[in-house]
C-alpha cells in the first residue's frame, strides 16, 4: 500500500521533471545547446504568472496565455541577442553563456521579486487533497500532472502534424539538409526558444502552485530534470517524458524506504550510474564519432 | 611562442628561460616587491579582499588545468575545495596534526576525491561530463552535512584554529596575506612549468583531439585522471587556505554557484592561458566588491525592501553580463588582450 502510494505520488512529481526536460530537449535538439537556464526562465514564469493574477486580478486563464506569450518572447529575445552570435561555438562556450544567462535572469529577479518566498493567491485552482481509497493525492500534482500530459499531447501533434514542427525535425536532423531545403534556420531556433520557455513557464506556473515561488530554490528543482533526460536520452522527446516519471518514482521511493534526506540527491546518483552505464539514455542515439 | 625582437639565445638556459629581457626582470621584480609590501599600503577591507584573490587564483589554476588546457569541463570545483577544506579542518581537529602537516595529506585526499569524480571521464565528454561533475557538486556536500554530522558539525559552521610556526600565529589578515599570495605565486610557477612541459602538452594534445592523442601512444586515462587529480588537489590547497581565511567554515560556501564563478573567471581570463588566471580571478572578485560598493549607492535611491534586493540581485546580474560580453566580443579573454597590448608596446611607434 504504502508502495502504491510512493509510485502515485512519484509519477505526479514526475510529471514535472517531464516537463522541465521537454523544455531543455526541444532547445538541444535543434540548436544543440543545453540549456542550464530552464530552472530560471521557469521561475521567471512562475512570478510573472502570480504578478499578473495578484495584480490585475486576472482571471487564471488569461493570466496563463499572458505568461506564455511573455515567456515565449523572453526566450525569443535571449537566442536573439545572445546565443545567436554564439552559433556554432564549442561546448564549453555554450554551457558558460547559458550559465551566464540564468546568473543575469536569477540577478534581475531577485531585484525585482526579492529573495522571499511568492505564493499563488488562494483559490486560483479550485480543490484540495482527496482520498482515493487509503492512498492521499494532492489535487495541485493532479493539476500539474494533467497539464503536464496535455502540454506533451500537444507538443507530440504540433511536431508531427504542423508545417512548423516538420521544419524542426530537420533542423533536429542536421542544419545544412534543413538549409539547404529552403528552411529558415534562425527563424526555428527562435521558435524553438519561445517553445522551450512557454512550456518552462507552465512547469513553473504549477511548481509555484504547489510550494510557492523562490528564486533561488526553484530554480534549483530544475536541476533534478537534468537526471530524467539523461535516463531517457538527450535528445529523445519522450525519453525526457519517461525519464522524468522513472526519476520523480525513484526519488519518493528512495525518500520513503531509505531516508527523507536521501531523496535529495537520489536523482544525482542516479544521473551518475546512468553516465558511467549507458551515457546515451534509454531512447537516445548512440553517438558514433568520426575521425 | 613569441620571441621578443633582438634577444639571441646563445645557450640551453636562456632558451628555457621564462623571464628573458632586462624589462622582464625589472618588471617582475618591482612587480613582486609591490605585491608582497601590499599590506603596508591597502586598507585592510582591500587586503581581505586581495587574499581571497589569491585563493581564487589558487583554485583557479587547477579548473584551468583541467578545462583550460585537458578540455574536460567540471562544474564541481567547489565540491572540491569542500574537499580539501573540511579534510584539513578534520584532522587539524582531531587527529591533532598541524596545519602544515594537514594541508599536503588534504590536497591528497580532494586529488584522490577528484580521480573519483574523473572516472566518467573516461567514457562521456562535452555536456555528459558537465553533468557528471555537476551531480559531485551536489552529492559531495551532501555527505558531508548527512554522513558524519557528529565530526563535520552537519550544515552549521565549523570552526578552524589559526595555524603557528615556532610561535608565529597566522590570524591577522596580513599573516594570511603572505600565506595566500606567496601559496599563490608558487602554484603560478609551477602551473607555467607544468603548461610548458611534457604534462602541459599532453594535456592540450587530448584537448585539441583526443583520439588523435591516444594513436600518437598518449594514455589518455593516465592523464585525463591526472589532470583531475591536479584539478582538484589545487582545490584542495585553495579550500584549505580558504578555511584559514575564513576562520570557520560550512558546505554554504562551496555551492554550486561558486563553482560557475571559477568557470566564469576562467572564461574572462582566457582559457589555457596562465596569466588570464590571474587577470580573471583579480578581475571578477573585485567587480564583486565593486558592486557590494556601488550596490547599498544605487539601493539607496529606492525603498529599504527594494534596495536589500538590488544588492543581492546585483553581483549575478553583473557577473552573468561580463562573463557573456568576453565569449561573445572577446572569447580569448583578458590573456588575448593583454598580448595584443604587448605587441601595440613592443613595435609602437613604427607599427608596420
Amino acid at each position: 500500500m504504502l508502495f502504491l502510494q510512493f509510485l502515485i505520488s512519484g509519477i505526479l512529481t514526475g510529471g514535472i521533471y517531464g516537463l522541465i526536460g521537454v523544455s531543455i530537449v526541444i532547445i538541444y535538439k535543434s540548436t544543440q545547446i543545453f540549456n542550464f537556464a530552464v530552472g530560471t526562465l521557469m521561475t521567471f514564469g512562475g512570478l510573472v504568472c502570480v504578478f499578473l493574477l495578484s495584480t490585475f486580478n486576472l482571471p487564471f486563464w488569461l493570466a496563463l496565455i499572458f505568461t506564455l506569450m511573455l515567456c515565449g518572447a523572453l526566450g525569443a529575445l535571449i537566442e536573439r541577442s545572445f546565443l545567436r552570435p554564439l552559433l556554432a561555438q564549442p561546448i564549453l562556450t555554450l554551457i558558460m553563456a547559458t550559465l551566464a544567462i540564468e546568473s543575469i535572469l536569477r540577478g534581475a529577479m531577485l531585484m525585482i521579486w526579492t529573495g522571499y518566498t511568492v505564493s499563488f493567491p488562494q483559490g486560483v485552482l479550485p480543490g484540495k487533497t482527496f482520498f482515493v481509497g487509503p492512498l492521499f493525492i494532492s489535487f495541485e500534482f493532479l493539476y500539474a500532472f494533467a497539464v503536464a500530459l496535455i502540454t506533451f499531447a500537444l507538443i507530440g501533434l504540433f511536431f508531427y502534424k504542423t508545417h512548423t514542427g516538420l521544419r524542426m525535425r530537420v533542423t533536429a536532423e542536421s542544419h545544412d539538409v534543413a538549409m539547404s531545403l529552403g528552411v529558415n534556420i534562425t527563424k526555428i531556433f527562435a521558435a524553438t526558444w519561445m517553445l522551450a520557455a512557454a512550456v518552462g513557464a507552465i512547469s513553473g506556473i504549477f511548481i509555484g502552485n504547489r510550494m510557492g515561488l523562490q528564486v533561488s530554490i526553484t530554480s534549483a528543482v530544475a536541476f533534478k530534470a537534468l537526471p530524467a533526460i539523461i535516463f531517457g536520452g538527450l535528445d529523445s522527446l519522450a525519453g525526457a517524458i519517461i525519464g522524468g516519471f522513472i526519476v520523480g518514482v525513484l526519488e519518493k521511493l528512495a525518500g520513503g524506504y531509505i531516508d527523507p534526506k536521501v531523496a535529495e540527491i537520489t536523482p544525482y546518483i542516479i544521473l551518475l550510474l546512468v553516465l558511467m552505464i549507458r551515457p546515451e539514455g534509454l531512447f537516445g542515439q548512440k553517438r558514433v564519432e568520426r575521425i | 611562442m613569441w620571441r621578443p625582437c633582438g634577444t639571441i639565445d646563445d645557450s640551453y638556459e636562456k632558451d628555457l628561460a621564462i623571464v628573458r629581457t632586462p624589462l622582464q626582470w625589472i618588471l617582475m621584480i618591482t612587480g613582486l616587491l609591490v605585491l608582497f609590501l601590499m599590506p603596508y599600503w591597502v586598507s585592510p577591507v582591500m587586503l581581505n579582499t586581495i587574499n581571497l584573490i589569491g585563493i581564487s587564483i589558487i583554485a583557479l589554476h587547477g579548473v584551468n588545468i583541467l578545462t583550460g588546457m585537458t578540455g574536460q569541463i567540471t562544474l564541481g570545483q567547489a565540491s572540491f575545495m569542500a574537499v580539501g577544506s573540511y579534510s584539513m579542518v578534520l584532522m587539524v581537529k582531531y587527529w591533532g596534526l598541524s596545519f602544515w602537516v594537514a594541508t599536503p595529506i588534504a590536497m591528497l585526499v580532494a586529488g584522490a576525491v577528484g580521480i573519483i569524480v574523473g572516472l566518467p571521464s573516461l567514457r562521456i565528454k562535452g555536456f555528459y561530463l558537465a553533468l557528471a561533475t555537476l551531480a559531485a557538486q551536489f552529492i559531495i556536500p551532501w555527505l558531508i552535512v548527512n554522513v558524519r554530522p557528529d565530526l563535520t558539525g552537519g550544515a552549521d559552521t565549523l570552526t578552524v584554529p589559526s595555524p603557528t610556526i615556532g610561535g608565529f600565529k597566522f590570524s591577522s589578515q596580513e599573516s594570511i596575506f603572505y600565506l595566500c599570495m606567496g601559496t599563490a605565486v608558487l602554484v603560478t610557477c609551477f602551473t607555467r612549468n607544468i603548461q610548458r612541459s611534457r604534462f602541459g602538452r599532453v594535456f592540450v594534445a587530448i584537448r585539441d583531439n583526443d583520439l588523435a592523442a591516444e594513436i600518437m601512444g598518449i594514455s589518455i586515462v593516465r592523464y585525463k585522471l591526472l589532470s583531475f587529480f591536479l584539478c582538484s588537489a589545487f582545490a584542495g590547497l585553495a579550500g584549505s587556505l580558504y578555511a584559514i581565511w575564513m576562520r570557520g567554515i560550512s558546505v554554504d560556501h562551496f555551492t554550486l554557484e561558486e563553482s560557475i564563478w571559477y568557470l566564469g573567471m576562467l572564461i574572462v581570463g582566457g582559457m589555457g592561458s596562465v596569466s588570464g588566471v590571474v587577470f580573471g580571478a583579480t578581475l571578477i572578485r573585485s567587480l564583486n566588491i565593486l558592486v557590494s560598493y556601488v550596490g547599498p549607492f544605487i539601493g539607496s535611491f529606492f525603498p529599504a525592501a527594494t534596495s536589500l534586493a538590488i544588492e543581492t540581485g546585483m553581483g549575478p546580474v553583473i557577473f552573468g553580463l561580463v562573463v557573456l560580453s568576453f565569449l561573445i566580443l572577446e572569447p580569448k579573454g583578458l590573456a588575448r588582450i593583454w598580448e595584443r597590448f604587448k605587441a601595440f608596446y613592443r613595435l609602437w611607434p613604427f607599427s608596420y
